[in-house]
């Protein structure tokens, strides 16, 4: 069975809230509509389809768009090899989701990092606590709002935090320039 | 049984005698004993473990003690990244550290923060410690790191220590006056 059947399979069972498989570069993708039923899927992807893997949960800030985020599951089955991307999107008001810790245990630590760095909570996880930064940490630094230097906080006797000196930067290395002065990490802002 | 001791110029003891200030032995005692307490906290450490293996042997300048125990060592050498979670105990270590006590910053993460200019990363462990020598590199060669130890070294011989000895008693003369 390929990875289009499985996720033909997925469409076939939940029907208009999971939508055509789209292949680019021969991995295969559906969207989920619903949020809430991420759960389900997942479920379903691993007691019927055989993805007893889950490779990895990722987050996107759509900054500006709505629903601004975008949380996509990687699974894969052990059994067959073959992989398969689900997504789906949460609004910013909303900011919540099913956890699936139930389904694969190793979700626990993949939500606990979205949450800390996105700031997207997982609803039914059994401890939602930051997992890269220290608690009282009263940010979420992967949001594109956030700026790159970071910014000053202090938390006395666990952790401070200050700006970071950019210089002018970031400095963006640009790939197939022409000559070494092309390619060499500069300033290329786009707004200047 | 003899019933005095013989003060007077001894020749066979010549040449086993060496005249020198207190200064510069206790200074020579610390120079060639520096046992370091390794800081590794990224990539820079496997090059501080090359320094400590066979090929380039820390030991031939009196260092190969690593001591995981900051109550038994003199210099921190903070080799790698220096996360602000991490910081707080960085500084932590480095205040349970008895004195005398010195700090190599090893490669350009501990210098400056080096290539992460981000939220999470202090800029330079100079912000919560004093440095005495900083190493360039990422990571630096074993012989940067030997060369750091050696400039080192050279500080401790030129620090006077019985001058601070002096300072503290004076100090402590006052207070009990």
């Amino acid at each position: 069975m390929s990875a289009t059947e499985s996720a033909q399979k997925i469409q076939a069972k939940f029907g208009d809230l999971v939508s055509a498989p789209s292949e680019f570069r021969g991995e295969i993708s559906v969207r989920l509509a619903d949020a809430e039923k991420i759960f389900d899927v997942c479920s379903f992807a691993k007691t019927q389809l055989g993805f007893d893997y889950l490779v990895d949960i990722s987050s996107v800030d759509q900054y500006g768009e709505d629903p601004r985020w975008t949380v996509v599951y990687h699974l894969r089955g052990l059994g067959h090899g073959q992989e398969l991307r689900v997504s789906t999107q949460v609004s910013e008001e909303k900011s919540e989701l099913p956890s699936v810790f139930a389904v694969w245990r190793t979700a626990n630590w993949h939500e606990r990092e979205i949450y800390d760095m996105m700031g997207i909570r997982f609803t039914g996880h059994p401890d939602l606590r930051r997992i890269l930064m220290w608690e009282g940490y009263p940010y979420f630094p992967l949001r594109k709002d956030f700026p790159l230097a970071g910014k000053p906080t202090d938390l006395p006797g666990v952790a401070f935090t200050q700006p970071a000196p950019l210089e002018g930067g970031p400095f963006v290395t640009v790939a197939g320039g022409k000559d070494s002065i092309d390619r060499e990490p500069r300033v290329r802002n786009p707004e200047t | 049984m003899p019933t005095q001791s013989e003060y007077a110029y001894d020749s066979k003891i010549e040449g086993d005698i060496i005249v020198t200030r207190v200064d510069a032995a206790l200074n020579w005692f610390r120079a060639n004993s520096v046992w370091p307490m390794p800081m590794g906290l990224a990539c820079c450490a496997i090059e501080l473990m090359a320094s400590g293996a066979s090929r380039f042997d820390i030991s031939r300048f009196g260092s190969e003690v690593m001591r995981f125990s900051p109550r038994q060592s003199d210099c921190m050498i903070v080799a790698g990244t220096v996360t602000y979670k991490m910081a707080t105990c960085v500084k932590r270590i480095y205040d349970q550290m008895a004195e005398p006590k010195w700090v190599i910053a090893m490669g350009a993460c501990a210098s400056t923060g080096g290539m992460y200019r981000s939220y999470a990363v202090l800029q330079g462990v100079d912000h919560i410690i004093p440095v005495d020598v900083y190493v360039s590199g990422c990571p630096p060669r074993p012989e940067a790191v030997l060369d750091a130890l050696m400039k080192l070294q050279g500080k401790i011989r030129t620090q006077p220590v019985l001058q601070n000895l002096n300072v503290v008693k004076s100090l402590a003369g006052t207070n009990q006056s």
